[in-house]
This record gives structure tokens, C-alpha cells and sequence, in this order.
């Protein structure tokens, strides 16, 4: 167990936050190992955004702690939030972009305000990760003028230009259809191994990330249900897994009774 | 836009906003006692009423200065006024200076009307030959009531 | 009815700590911000040089009103020789920092209200929160630096137009001589006027661009209704709490200085 916590960049253990009378989180615990990809699945309100933002420290939890790389992250310690927040990024969903820069701004913006690197050095590395995402040609365009895969193309670079340890991503392929999801989840696999970063993905498209994971989690209910790698997801009995991973097939037979329902309705008239 | 497109033209504001600005406090706020030395004088008057630091000094109905004070001698109780005047001019000793109104409700000056002596009147010194401001009440008071002002006149020598 | 009062000056007296928060945090925040004068620059060209146009256009006409008005009504007591002093102490004491300060909340003021809650919307500020990017420095910082200079200026300008604007319907439209008129301005003015006008403009600006930022900022906490009607609805709060903010500041400063 020793060198398997040498090995954990994150580590959550019992994280409660509680919106009025609503638990959202239930005292969720999770293991992300480094250099890993891992995947927390749940259902729409399950509290996997809300994990992610108290891991962003955009919501402070209320009970419940996390360690990274080791140490306990205080969250009253301005100066540990700050480390942190320098070797952590964070993916919106809706990518957040600032929409009156152009692409090389908004990859130059988190290096000009936290770095003390001269103008061409920032310059430098922007343009090199704009490169490394495909978008060099599109370094003087504003986020509005680019499709909707070359934003979030967009919105990784400027994860990725501070080089951290940590990305976080917040439902990346939300709204998006089968061939987009595969593009993005190709694009968080490729560029994880390539820059060497721990990624740390909340979803709700079980197949990609089953694809794509090298660990699984299933958030429900505030609490985390499994913990494991794609395969041993896809043999659990587990009640919840089962339930969430056969929500296709239960598809299926809703489908096929309505069906059924509409051939008698049908027959009737 | 470019940051130095944009620094152009922050700067170009920023200059005919400086001389806006110094245009109104140098030019407008300080007077118009600028590009010259000054000396200061005293006059003592009985009434300095409706006078303000400020207020113009006249020589011939030419600015030559501005009050910069006004205060109560304590040992005669009539009001001390400094007065600020350019340095180029000279004025004689017999110096007159009076209270004036511009026009019937304006604003109240301080006349000088030099004398013809061969000393001067240096920094810090008094004038003593001085005229008071009028008092515009009392005096539309004797415009108004002179009949009642005038039996009582005439009533009083009677005896 | 007593407990509806009472919650209502409860959340007038909150809201009053909440914004005078915020603003000292903005002003702390400027401490160890990189590349803040880039920033304070583009905040001078959006409050400087795009609001110039209506700056100069508005004073030019308050100053031809003024000299239109005040020559009728001096014309009577045979005093035209007193324009200068009328126009110049009216644009110095009250009309320039006021209606200069009016005409900036109309265009820099609601453009950063607006601007603000589009990006909270956004997640934009979020998003600078995450990468460890104080929002108050990047964002609201370098405006309130740069209203602190900007607001003086446009005042000093649209007098310095307003006085033009005397003159011309003055002396071009009514016969005064331009002497008479140039010399009663001069003697009118004094250094204390000035120095209160720019109080006047520096403490407008100020205040004004706090309160548009700080509505801007607080879109999502508006209670009345959430996206893009929470951005107008933060904009027009932020706008009309400014101009009434002026005019009580003009009522409060004037009362204190005077």
C-alpha cells in the first residue's frame, strides 16, 4: 500500500457538501495514481460536477480532504491554493474561453498573469502549444469564428500551456454527438500520454470512457459505488453498474414495449 | 486592436487631457496673476463688508492683484485687508485704497488710486488712507426713507 | 410590515458592506498583479478615448445653453459683462463633473456592467479563478485605477469645451465681446473651485466604476432573474445606481468642501 500511495497524485477522501437541505456529495472518496486517465461516470446530478469544483476550488467542501502528491490540501492556506492551482488545470464544459482575445491571447493569458516568463518567452510557448493542438493557423481568430472541436482544442491548450500535472476535465464531450465524443476522448488520451499528464475525466458517456480510461469510478448518490479498471467495471455485478451500464439495453426494451404498444395501438385503429 | 495602436491613442488622450487640466488650474483656477513676482500689502478699513479673499485690486481699473486675506485688527476692531500686487508696480506711499462695487449688484474690489509722493510703499506695509465700502442697505435705506430721515433732521435743532 | 422595513434596510446595509468588500479588494489586488499597466491602459482607451466624442459634444452644448440662458437673464439686469462668470462657475462648481460623470456611466459604465456579466455567465471568471488569476486584479483593478485619472480628464475637457461653447453663443451669436468674456471667466475661477471640481470627478469615477463592476461581477447573485436577463437586469441597476450615486456624492461633497 506504501508504494502505491507514493505513486497517488490526488487522493480524496470522504468529500460532503450539502446545498441547502440537497447532499450532493455524500462523503465521496477517490484514488487518481499519476500519469494515469481517469474517469468518474454517474448519472446527471449525481454530484460529479460538484466534485470537480470543490477539486477546482471553485465550491468549498464541507467536510472531507485532499491530498495532492502527497500533501493534505488546506483550502484556508492561500498559499497552497495557490501551488495548487499552478500545477492543476481545469476544462469547462463550456470551455470558457475569453471571447475578446484571440486563440494566442487566450493560450498567452494564464502565463502573462502567473508566470514571470519575458513577453517572447510567452509568446514561444503559446504558438508551440497551439502547434501541438493543431491550431497554429488559427492563432489570430477569436473563439467565436472556430468550430466547436477547435474550441475545445482551444480551451486544452490553455490547459495545458502552464504545463501542470493535473487537468481536470468537466463533462468534455457533453452535448456532442458519437463521432465528436470519440474525436475528444482520442484527443484527451493522445495528448495525456504526449505531454504526460494526469487527467481526471467526469462523464456520462460510459462507452468512450471505458475505451479511453486506464481507471473507473461511478459516482451515485454522493457516494462512489466502484472503483476499478474498465474491465473489472464491465464484469462487476454491482447493482448500480449493472443499472448504469445496461441502461442501453434497458433502452432497447422500453423502446421495443413502446413498439409493441404502438403495433396494438395501431392494430386497434 | 493592437497594444501599441492602443497605447497611441491612450497616450494621445492623455496629453490634451493634461492640458485640459492644467489649462484650468494654471490658467483659469490660480488667477490671472501669473509670470510675474508679487508683494504684499496691508489696508486697514473701517468696513471691508462684501469682500472676499480673492477679490480683484484695481489700479486705474487695471488688475495689479488680488485680496488674500481679510481679518479683524484685534486692538481697533476694524478689518485688515492683505492685499497681493505685482512686483513691477511701484506704489507711492500716499497711496489711496478704496471698496468698489462693479456695476450696482456685482462684485466688490479693492480701487487703488496712487498719491504723488517720492517713497514707496514696501512689502508688508500699511495703508492708512483708505475708504470704505458703502453700505448698498443703508444707502437705499436713505434713498427710500430720506423723508423720515430728513424730519427727524429737521426736528432736532429745533430745541 | 415593521419586519419588511427591517429586511429591507438589513439587505440595503449589507449590500452597502458587500460593495465597499469588494472595492477595497479590488484595490489590494492591484499588489503583485503582472502586466496590470497593459490592462490599465486598455481601461484608459475604453473610458478615455472612446467616451471623448460624446465628452466634447455634450459639453460644447451645456456650454451653448449655458451662454444662451445666462445672456437673456443677465441681459435684463444690464450685466452681460457677468456671462463668463455665470457659465464658468456653473461648468466648474456643478454641470462638468456631474454631466460629465453621467455621460461616462452611460458609455463606459454600462459596457463594463455588461461586459462583466456576460463573462460570469461564461464561467470566464471562473475559469481565472482556476488558473489562479484573481479576477478583482485582471478584471475590475486597472478600471478603477484608470477612472481615478480618466474621470478628471474628461471633466477638465468638457469644461475647457463647455467654456468655448459660452463663448461662442455669447460673443458669435449675441455681440459680447469675447474679451469681457474671457476676463470675467478668469476672475470668476478660483484655485479652490478647481481643486474641487477634480475632487468631484476623481471620487464620481471612482464610485461609478465600482458599482457598474460590482454589478457586473454579482450577475449570477441577481435574484430577479438568471442569463442573459440577469445581465440586462445587473446593467440597469448598475447604471441607475451610478447616476444616483453622483448626484448624491455632487450633494455630499459640495455640502462638505463649501
Amino acid at each position: 500500500m506504501g508504494a502505491d500511495t507514493q505513486n497517488l497524485l490526488l487522493h480524496i477522501e470522504g468529500l460532503y457538501k450539502r446545498f441547502d437541505e440537497n447532499v450532493v456529495l455524500a462523503g465521496a472518496s477517490l484514488d487518481v495514481p499519476r500519469g494515469s486517465l481517469v474517469t468518474v461516470l454517474g448519472r446527471s446530478g449525481a454530484g460529479k460536477s460538484v466534485l470537480l469544483k470543490c477539486l477546482a476550488d471553485v465550491i468549498r467542501p464541507d467536510q472531507g480532504s485532499i491530498s495532492f502528491d502527497g500533501h493534505p490540501l488546506n483550502m484556508d492556506d492561500a498559499a497552497a491554493r495557490a501551488e495548487f492551482r499552478r500545477r492543476c488545470s481545469f476544462l469547462f464544459q463550456s470551455n470558457a474561453l475569453f471571447d475578446s482575445l484571440t486563440a494566442l491571447e487566450n493560450v498567452a493569458l494564464p502565463l502573462e498573469q502567473t508566470t514571470d516568463l519575458t513577453d517572447k518567452e510567452i509568446r514561444e510557448r503559446s504558438l508551440e502549444a497551439l502547434h501541438q493542438l493543431e491550431l497554429d493557423v488559427h492563432q489570430d481568430r477569436y473563439p467565436s469564428q472556430l468550430s466547436g472541436g477547435m474550441q475545445k482544442r482551444l480551451a486544452l491548450a490553455r490547459a495545458i500551456v502552464t504545463r501542470p500535472e493535473l487537468v481536470l476535465f468537466d463533462e468534455p464531450t457533453a452535448g456532442l454527438d458519437p463521432l465528436r465524443r470519440n474525436a475528444v476522448f482520442a484527443m484527451i488520451a493522445k495528448y495525456q500520454r504526449q505531454f504526460g499528464f494526469t487527467a481526471l475525466v467526469v462523464t456520462h458517456d460510459l462507452t468512450e470512457a471505458l475505451i479511453a480510461s486506464d481507471r473507473v469510478a461511478l459516482l451515485d448518490k454522493g457516494l462512489m459505488c466502484f472503483e476499478g479498471t474498465p474491465a473489472e467495471f464491465s464484469a462487476s455485478n454491482h447493482p448500480v453498474v449493472c443499472n448504469f451500464s445496461d441502461s442501453a439495453d434497458t433502452l432497447g426494451s422500453t423502446l421495443a414495449a413502446i413498439r409493441r404498444g404502438e403495433a396494438l395501438h395501431s392494430e386497434d385503429s | 486592436m493592437k497594444q501599441t495602436k492602443l497605447e497611441l491613442y491612450v497616450g494621445a488622450f492623455v496629453l490634451i487631457g493634461i492640458a485640459a487640466v492644467i489649462y484650468l488650474t494654471v490658467k483659469l483656477g490660480s488667477g490671472s496673476l501669473i509670470g510675474g513676482d508679487t508683494y504684499v500689502i496691508e489696508a486697514r478699513f473701517a468696513n471691508a463688508g462684501g469682500l472676499n479673499a480673492g477679490s480683484s485690486v484695481l489700479v486705474a481699473g487695471v488688475p495689479v492683484g488680488r485680496v488674500e486675506a481679510i481679518r479683524v485688527d484685534n486692538t481697533d476692531y476694524s478689518a485688515m485687508v492683505t492685499l497681493r500686487v505685482l512686483a513691477g508696480l511701484k506704489l507711492p506711499t500716499d497711496t489711496m485704497a478704496s471698496i468698489k462695487t462693479t456695476g450696482l449688484i456685482g462684485d466688490k474690489y479693492v480701487a487703488l488710486a496712487p498719491g504723488a509722493d517720492e517713497t514707496y510703499l514696501e512689502t508688508g506695509a500699511r495703508i492708512t488712507m483708505t475708504e470704505s465700502s458703502v453700505d448698498l442697505e443703508s444707502l437705499i435705506g436713505k434713498m427710500a426713507f430720506g423723508s423720515v430721515d430728513k424730519a427727524k433732521d429737521e426736528k432736532e435743532p429745533a430745541p | 410590515m415593521l419586519r419588511t422595513v427591517g429586511s429591507h434596510t438589513l439587505s440595503i446595509v449589507h449590500e452597502f458592506g458587500d460593495f465597499a468588500l469588494f472595492t477595497g479588494h479590488s484595490f489590494r489586488s492591484a499588489i503583485g498583479s503582472r502586466r496590470l499597466w497593459r490592462r490599465i491602459v486598455r481601461a484608459g482607451f475604453e473610458q478615455g478615448v472612446r467616451c471623448l466624442p460624446v465628452i466634447l459634444i455634450v459639453g460644447l452644448f451645456t456650454g451653448l445653453v449655458l451662454g444662451l440662458q445666462g445672456y437673456y437673464v443677465l441681459n435684463r439686469f444690464g450685466s452681460e459683462s457677468l456671462l463668463g462668470t455665470l457659465v464658468s462657475l456653473s461648468l466648474v462648481r456643478e454641470l462638468g463633473p456631474v454631466l460629465a460623470a453621467l455621460m461616462l456611466v452611460g458609455q463606459a459604465g454600462s459596457a463594463l456592467a455588461a461586459e462583466l456579466g456576460i463573462q460570469r455567465n461564461t464561467e470566464q471568471i471562473a475559469a481565472l479563478e482556476t488558473m489562479g488569476v484573481s479576477s478583482h486584479a485582471y478584471l475590475v483593478t486597472p478600471r478603477l485605477l484608470a477612472a481615478l485619472v480618466v474621470y478628471p480628464m474628461q471633466t477638465a475637457l468638457f469644461i475647457t469645451v463647455g467654456l468655448w461653447g459660452g463663448n461662442l453663443s455669447g460673443s458669435l451669436l449675441l455681440g459680447l465681446e469675447p474679451g469681457v468674456y474671457w476676463s470675467s471667466v478668469e476672475r470668476a475661477i478660483e484655485s479652490q473651485d478647481v481643486r474641487e471640481c477634480f475632487t468631484k470627478a476623481a471620487t464620481f469615477g471612482l464610485l461609478t466604476i465600482a458599482l457598474c463592476a460590482y454589478h457586473g461581477f454579482n450577475a449570477h447573485r441577481c435574484r430577479s432573474a438568471t442569463g442573459a436577463r440577469a445581465v440586462s437586469a445587473s446593467t440597469t441597476r448598475a447604471v441607475v445606481q451610478s447616476s444616483i450615486i453622483v448626484l448624491a456624492a455632487d450633494y455630499i461633497i459640495t455640502s462638505f468642501l463649501v
